[in-house]
């Protein structure tokens, strides 16, 4: 049966697609050196439309009108510019209410774009662009310590990593954050007060790691400045004995949070990334499997969600579980040394 | 009845899903029509695949190795038509509710009748309404083409006019629709379905025909002011829908191309087997199917053949259900549960459901909440399919659900519970369905299956239904009444086909069983108390053949609507005795 998986690597290459969701301009260059908050790619849109109605303002059928347009597609406009004029002694004319640009002219009416919003697309992570996709951006791989999360607040931060989290199952408080924390990255646990979030943004933190959080902050941590990766759901979860290993043992290091939003369908999935130094490219992490004896897996349900096991025996046929209901299970060893009967489709391999 | 062209044939079916694909083989045995067995797989429209073929290969080796046949060649091929040495099939469909649900606009001209319409049309896909334009809508048509472009809608469902009515206003609602569109990139325009004013057919190509990602026509859904006719526009909608995902998805291109084109919407494939049944089997009452999956929830429902057909994601076990908080509180999830939870609790359960879908309860308190929000998400679905139901439905009292015999239950919440008790009480309660009624249980989830199959081979539904592939669980006497606790409401004397009798005095607020076990039949004689009706009219008494089933005649004397007790412990000592008197 094939397998969820979940990425926690202590070296591993990471290669990711950076991508415009609309067309615009790569800036980065192939074989390019970039940061996690280079910018490699940018577009631009129009904040606005206008849409002037050129046929009803003069009054007219929308041949007529479009006989008297003054303007063509492309024209960049000032505001109060005649677009039209009527004919007569005194001729109606019929102005740009604001500075824009033609875009479609036709048909009795005029349109026009105003303003303008940009995007511009980060890094996400350290490494080396390593193709361009014209118009829509890039692929950078580097190698380092990769670990998936489960939800992202779509920022993204580097800085240096503080440990907070004495333990796996530790709380981040309001009160163990201070100043000497402005620009580092906060390795906590579970948070489930907005004071904590409050505070971290005061202080000026570059970002948090969280083992969960409370849905009733995802609101507010949504709106955070800084980068917000949690690891492992939602509620009081502690986190995974495989993360919370690889980030503790990794303080003090330069630490990437490029907590893009999970998606699914994508696979974009909010990550942590520690660059560390390679004398040969490690492997890329395996990206399909299929259950089997000796994998890490962490449990997606209860009990003990968010534990880390090893399989040691997949059950044949259905096995009947605690709940009642009947599934394909494996017999999985906790790091307590207790075997648990877990269904497949609520183990997600670790690897 | 019609007789198939292709009568002899053995055809292969697959369900995509959002959490599994199924394969599913239906052969001649016997001369006649019987599903023989069903591979599974999980779906791999997600990430790190993204291309649904996986799944359905997967899904198909199971099936091989659960029959021993092939299906696929060496390249994983799909072998059709079945070849001399046994491999392959003569037949392939498939049915598809993977991928997120689409955001939808809908345009019209009154909002009370052809918006309504549209409304009602969008709500046969696995879609959302985002946005509706409307005559009542005063906003300047730049600003309608901002909002579409910061909502990038993939469907437009475009209604209104009657034939030869009404054009300018819907062209002056469709000119924003096509300069949005026109600023979109070529791959994120909607594709837009027009069921208005057929007269303006040409006039639509012209504003929108190369504007749009595909353009779909089909028969006006308002006819008349008086006239709504969903049908055509709805099978259009759901071939938009196939279009759609095409692509969106990689590999529903190879699996329609595998299908010849016989590749439907999971619901509407649904919504096509009640049709279908309610013209074969129909009677005074109607008939009632729900789904409920991971993707969404359906109704669909037929009425002497009219129908109807509800898809709601925003009521699906999946990646929405923190969104379910917008349709209900914790509270009102939490008071189905036997156990004693904390809202906090549920809260967490639903964001972290909504993060892995695919997985199942492993704990008896987990599949308490498991219950509980399938529960709400039922009842949530059934109270937005009724407005929908026809004013003229049987029923007997018109705030209650109407008179539905039989009612067909699937999807993973249902076939996959501990017991059929378990779904029968999830049913009862979410449902609380009136009269008398048989409640069949589609634990293959072959209702959808058989919908899409009817189009390649007519007589193969009938068949397969009439077969046993479905569990019949009993059934289910509900009185209407409301009295005191503890009043007796019913007497029902139960005859077996070998003369012995079981007698049941059933009182107000119990739920008792008769034993009548699957495929016998007995005659069902009911004498309600005071003002109770069970569908002879108030007090009146009467005679059914009560089908038999997995739990046999079920009385739930619980009251319409059921009266949950506001105290909590009472509530859930109840709700566990109710689940004891099921089976556990």
């Amino acid at each position: 049966m094939l397998a969820s998986l979940v990425h926690i690597l202590p070296l591993t290459t990471i290669v990711r697609e950076r991508l415009l969701p609309v067309s615009g301009r790569v800036t980065a260059r192939l074989n390019q050196k970039v940061g996690p908050t280079d910018v490699v790619a940018e577009a631009a849109w129009a904040r606005e439309h206008i849409l002037i109605d050129v046929a009803g303002a003069l009054r007219l059928p929308i041949p007529a009108a479009d006989r008297l347009l003054r303007c063509k597609v492309g024209d960049e406009l000032p505001a109060s510019a005649e677009v039209a004029v009527g004919a007569g002694l005194f001729p109606k004319s019929v102005r740009t209410p604001k500075d824009g640009r033609v875009i479609a002219a036709g048909g009795g009416q005029v349109l026009l774009e105003t303003g303008e919003t940009s995007l511009q697309l980060r890094a996400g992570l350290p490494g080396n662009v390593i193709e361009v996709i014209p118009n829509r951006g890039v692929v950078i791989k580097t190698a380092g310590a990769l670990i998936q999360g489960v939800w992202g607040n779509g920022r993204i931060d580097t800085g240096v990593l503080v440990n907070l989290a004495e333990k796996a199952d530790g709380v981040l408080a309001p009160s163990r954050l201070d100043e000497t924390m402005r620009g580092q990255i906060i390795l906590g646990g579970l948070c489930k007060d907005a004071e904590t979030l409050q505070t971290a943004s005061e202080i000026g933190v570059r970002g948090l790691i969280l083992s969960s959080l409370f849905p009733s902050l995802l609101p507010l941590a949504a709106r955070m400045r800084f980068p917000i990766v949690v690891t492992d759901g939602f509620g009081s979860l502690p986190m995974n004995s495989a993360a919370y290993r690889l980030l503790s043992t990794n303080a003090k290091r330069d630490v990437t949070l490029n907590a893009e939003a999970y998606d699914r369908y994508t696979g974009a999935r909010p990550e942590v990334i520690i660059p560390l130094p390679i004398t040969s490219e490690p492997a890329l992490p395996r990206e399909v499997e299929a259950y089997a004896p000796g994998q890490t897996v962490r449990m997606r349900r209860p009990p003990s969600m968010g534990a880390i096991g090893t399989i040691v025996l997949l059950r044949p046929g259905l096995t009947l579980l605690t709940s009642g209901l009947r599934a394909p299970a494996a017999d999985v060893r906790m790091e307590t040394g207790e075997t648990v009967i877990v269904p497949l489709v609520n183990l997600e391999v670790v690897g | 009845m019609p007789v198939s062209l292709i009568e002899g044939d053995s055809l292969l079916a697959v369900d995509i899903g959002a959490a599994t694909t199924r394969a599913v083989l239906f052969d001649v045995v016997e001369g006649q029509y019987r599903f023989v067995a069903a591979g599974h797989s999980l779906s791999t429209a997600e990430a790190p695949f993204k291309d649904v073929i996986e799944g359905v290969r997967n899904a198909i080796t199971h099936l091989q190795n659960v029959t021993g046949r092939a299906f696929l060649d060496t390249d994983r091929d799909l072998v059709i038509p079945s070849q001399p040495n046994g491999a392959g099939v003569d037949a392939f469909v498939a049915t598809l509710s993977a991928g997120p649900t689409l955001k939808a606009v809908t345009v019209g001209l009154l909002a009370d009748v052809s918006l309504e319409s549209a409304r009602r049309l969008t709500e046969t896909i696995y879609a959302r309404v985002v946005d509706s334009i409307g005559l009542t809508d005063h906003r300047r048509p730049d600003e309608v083409i901002d909002g579409l472009l910061a909502l990038r809608p993939d469907v437009v469902v475009v209604t209104g006019g009657t034939d030869g009515g009404a054009s300018r206003s819907i062209q002056k609602m469709l000119e924003p629709i096509g300069l949005a569109s026109y600023l979109m990139p070529a791959e994120k325009r909607p594709a837009v379905l027009y069921a208005g004013n057929q007269k303006m057919e040409e006039e639509v190509k012209s504003l929108l025909g190369t504007l749009t990602s595909s353009l779909h026509f089909s028969p006006n859904v308002r006819p008349s002011l008086e006239t709504e006719d969903l049908d055509p526009a709805a099978r259009e909608l759901a071939r938009l829908f196939i279009e759609v995902r095409k692509r969106q998805i990689k590999g529903v291109d190879t699996v329609a191309a595998w299908a010849s084109g016989h590749i439907l919407p999971t619901g509407y494939a649904s919504g096509r087997m009640m049709r279908y049944l309610s013209r074969v089997f129909g009677s005074a009452k109607g008939i009632l199917s729900v789904d409920i999956g991971a993707s969404a929830t359906l109704v669909a429902a037929g009425f002497k053949g009219k129908s109807t057909l509800g898809v709601y994601p925003q009521f699906g076990l999946g990646e929405n259900l923190p969104g379910l908080l917008n349709h209900t509180t914790l509270e009102n999830i939490l008071r189905w549960s036997p156990l004693d939870i904390s809202v906090g609790v549920l809260r967490d359960y639903l964001y972290q459901k909504a993060l892995y879908p695919s997985t199942i309860p492993g704990t008896r308190e987990d599949q308490a909440i498991s219950q509980a929000v399938a529960r709400e998400c039922l009842h949530l679905a059934i109270q937005s399919a009724r407005r929908d139901f026809p004013a003229n439905a049987a029923s007997l009292n018109p705030r209650q659900l109407p008179l539905f015999d039989p009612i067909l239950a699937g999807g993973g919440a249902l076939s996959d519970a501990p017991t059929p008790g378990h779904s029968l009480l999830l049913l009862l309660d979410a449902l609380q369905p009136v009269g008398v009624t048989t409640v069949i249980l589609d634990q293959n989830n072959l209702l959808p299956i058989l919908g899409a199959a009817a189009g390649r081979n007519s007589l193969l539904p009938v068949q397969v239904v009439g077969s046993g592939a479905f569990i019949s669980v009993g059934t289910v006497v509900s009185p209407l009444v409301r009295t005191a606790y503890g009043a007796q409401i019913l007497r029902a004397r139960l005859i077996y086909e070998d003369g012995t009798e079981a007698r049941m005095d059933l009182k107000f607020g119990a739920l008792e069983l008769l034993p009548l076990p699957s495929p016998q039949n007995a005659r069902l004689i009911l004498q309600p108390t005071g003002h109770a009706d069970v569908g002879f009219g108030p007090g009146r008494s009467g005679e059914v053949t009560a089908t038999g089933g997995a739990l046999g005649v079920v009385f739930d004397g619980r009251g319409r609507p059921l009266d949950l007790p506001s105290d909590a412990v009472r509530r859930r000592e109840l709700i566990k005795k109710w689940y004891w008197t099921v089976g556990g």
